[in-house]
């Protein structure tokens, strides 16, 4: 008689099934074992605060990584070694992670460590991050490491809470959706614009309750940090998470990283990564389809991340009360053009596009040119391993040459509460992750982009299809 | 909410879409190592400007907490950040529920955990609403209906466990720590 047959498995559903410390039933949901929990200084003091009101201790501290990074400066410290916060409740923030962190025995990495960095920059570059894992963070856009083929998602403080003290997580089942994207990209179209075009086709609320899987064979082509890229914005369509199946790629980008195993067990570990890919029978709940050689390079116009269009083409009919207000917000105008409206501020950096790709992409455009008089340039770095080999290769140097401001490691102008900020009205081309009203400043006018349309916006000092300057050097 | 699961108040209207966690919250007031007191901050920009006066257009101008304890918002409330403060301060403001056709899934768990209900429910309901300010409305957390004055009841979707921690006052953490048996087991 043969093996009765395993039922084909979607990669979710895989990674899923195998951290099911109890199963779902009609009254209480299941109890998933988290592998890795990140933290950092915005949303832990709170769950911390809340173990220590219960007399509870963290259960796997060497299963947290924590570090800082949303409230830090990115300026280097005075001459006397002294780091100048925005407020003295950033200060204390940052503060009162160092002592939940020492009370609790987690390593923190802090100024002092050489890895430092955004907290989704850092877990891949130390291989914290690999397939297979359940990865949390009280962060949404800690979907960037399903990039590897982990189910990574974002959590609240109480649910930060909750991992600290038992290492679980209470979570019912999302659906499934398979986002399949097809062909080869055009000059000047990076992971950035189709994860625009991809929230601008599904909309803000399009993945709502659901865990994405990308494939197809434009998501085969693309290296470790472009994929990351696309990841880390599923939540910006609503997904819960963002998933792509590990390959060859994603094995060379683990091997020999400082926590990625090691002789025999990486072998095995590359043998049981292998078999986490979706089946060839498996369904999603739901498909779609993406023709990826018709993506422009791509940015939004409104205050939502699913309000794109591709660089050249016209801003979209204010037939809606939210495209109205909207446009209102943004001072345009509904058939106009959003290429050559003018820049005041273009930011380079968070954990969406602060990696090394992102940076040579960006220096690759203003490398033996200047930024445009009136436009300030913010290139920040995702972490200190990033800064570290974007300065051996002198990409440093390309940047302030050009004008621009080389900064420190940190989320810093992507959500703006370091300090870190525009000023009312500016027009910001930011390859962040949201143009949220206010995000980067109260008033701001974010425009999100690619690092090349940011960097080619930063040298004309206007919204530029980055097109314009590739084929210049051609 | 009173011992009976029943929230009765009467509505206010933010007719928005997407109304995401920047704006619920702006990430500036996110330095807080508290929870509590975050009200003051609830929807800081759409009340404020830049010196911390009164807007003109200030939408919330004539919001009462006494009376308006269910907000009903725009399609797809509280997407964006994973923010625990969006909540806080939502409760802190006055609100103890909100009414939408769609709740972001980070929003609508971290609100369950802080007694903010998400009553998600057909658009048609929230366009009657939209119309009609200030109206009565009954919340039932027990049978999961909502009920609207002249116009109908209606079921929400509330997971029974989510009910079941609000009705009786029940943990979540307690709900994890009784299965330490199996977390142990697990990780051998």
């Amino acid at each position: 008689m043969s093996e009765p047959s395993q039922p084909a498995m979607t990669l979710f559903e895989k990674v899923w099934r195998r951290h099911l410390v109890r199963k779902e039933t009609a009254e209480t949901p299941a109890i998933l074992y988290i592998d890795l929990q990140l933290l950092h200084e915005v949303t832990s003091p709170q769950a911390f605060g809340e173990l220590r009101r219960r007399g509870l201790k963290v259960r796997r501290p060497d299963l947290c990584l924590a570090t800082i990074d949303h409230s830090t400066p990115t300026t280097p410290p005075d001459a006397h070694g002294v780091r100048h916060y925005h407020t003295p409740e950033a200060r204390a923030q940052v503060d009162m992670l160092h002592a939940n962190c020492a009370e609790q025995g987690i390593y923190l990495h802090s100024w002092d460590s050489p890895n430092r960095g955004i907290v989704h920059v850092m877990g891949p570059e130390l291989g914290a991050t690999r397939p297979g894992m359940t990865i949390v963070c009280g962060d949404s856009h800690t979907a960037t490491h399903g990039a590897f083929g982990a189910l990574a998602f974002g959590i609240g403080t109480t649910e930060v809470g909750h991992v600290l003290a038992t290492q679980c997580l209470l979570q019912s089942k999302p659906k499934t959706l398979g986002i399949r994207i097809e062909g080869a990209l055009q000059p000047g179209v990076t992971a950035k614009d189709v994860i625009l075009h991809v929230i601008g086709t599904i909309g803000v609320g399009g993945g709502t309750g659901s865990v994405i899987e990308y494939h197809g064979s434009t998501v085969r082509a693309m290296s470790m940090e472009a994929r990351m890229t696309m990841c880390n914005m599923s939540i910006e369509c609503g997904a819960r998470a963002g998933m792509i199946a590990p390959d060859e790629t994603t094995f060379e980008y683990l091997e020999g990283r400082k926590m990625s195993p090691g002789g025999e067990r990486w072998d095995a570990a590359v043998a049981d990564w292998k078999t986490l890919a979706t089946d060839p029978d498996a369904r999603y709940d739901r498909l779609v389809g993406i023709d990826a050689t018709r993506i422009e390079p791509s940015v939004t116009w409104g205050t939502n991340p699913g309000m794109v269009i591709g660089i050249d083409d016209v801003i979209p009919s204010a037939d809606n009360a939210a495209n109205r207000e909207a446009l209102d917000y943004m001072h345009l105008e509904a058939g106009a053009r959003l290429a050559g409206e003018p820049v005041d501020v273009v930011f380079i950096g968070s954990c969406t596009n602060s990696r090394m790709t992102d940076l040579r992409e960006a220096a690759s455009l203003l490398k033996d040119r200047k930024v445009a008089a009136g436009t300030r340039v913010l290139v920040v770095p995702g972490s200190e391993a990033t800064r570290r080999e974007a300065e051996a290769e002198g990409l440093d140097l390309i940047f302030i040459e050009a004008g621009a401001e080389w900064r420190e490691p940190g989320c810093s102008m992507c959500l703006a509460m370091n300090g870190d900020s525009a000023s009312p009205g500016d027009l910001v081309v930011s390859t962040s992750n949201r143009n949220f009203k206010g995000r980067q400043g109260r008033g701001v006018r974010t425009v999100l982009a690619s690092p090349l349309t940011a960097a080619a916006s930063a040298v004309t000092g206007r919204v530029t299809n980055p097109r314009e300057l590739m084929e210049a050097e051609v | 909410m009173n011992h009976s699961g029943i929230v009765e108040s009467r509505t206010f209207n933010l007719q928005v879409d997407n109304i995401d966690t920047d704006q619920i919250i702006p990430g500036q007031f996110l330095t807080t190592t508290e929870r509590e007191g975050l009200g003051r901050f609830c929807f800081y920009s759409w009340r404020f400007d830049e010196n911390g006066a009164e807007r003109a257009d200030n939408p919330l101008k004539k919001y009462d907490a006494d009376q308006q304890q269910v907000l009903v918002a725009g399609n797809n409330f509280g997407c964006g950040s994973s923010r625990e403060h969006a909540p806080w301060a939502l409760l802190d403001f006055g609100f103890k529920a909100v009414i939408s056709s769609q709740f972001a899934d980070i929003f609508r768990s971290n609100s369950l955990k802080n007694g903010l209900l998400p009553v998600m429910v057909e658009q048609h309901v929230v366009d009657f609403l939209q119309a009609n300010p200030g109206h009565a409305v009954q919340i039932d957390i027990r049978n999961n209906t909502l009920t609207v004055e002249g116009y109908g009841e209606f079921q929400f979707p509330l997971d029974p466990f989510s009910a079941y921690c609000l009705t009786r006052s029940i943990d979540q953490l307690d709900f994890l720590l009784e299965n330490e048996a199996e977390i142990s087991r697990y990780e051998q």
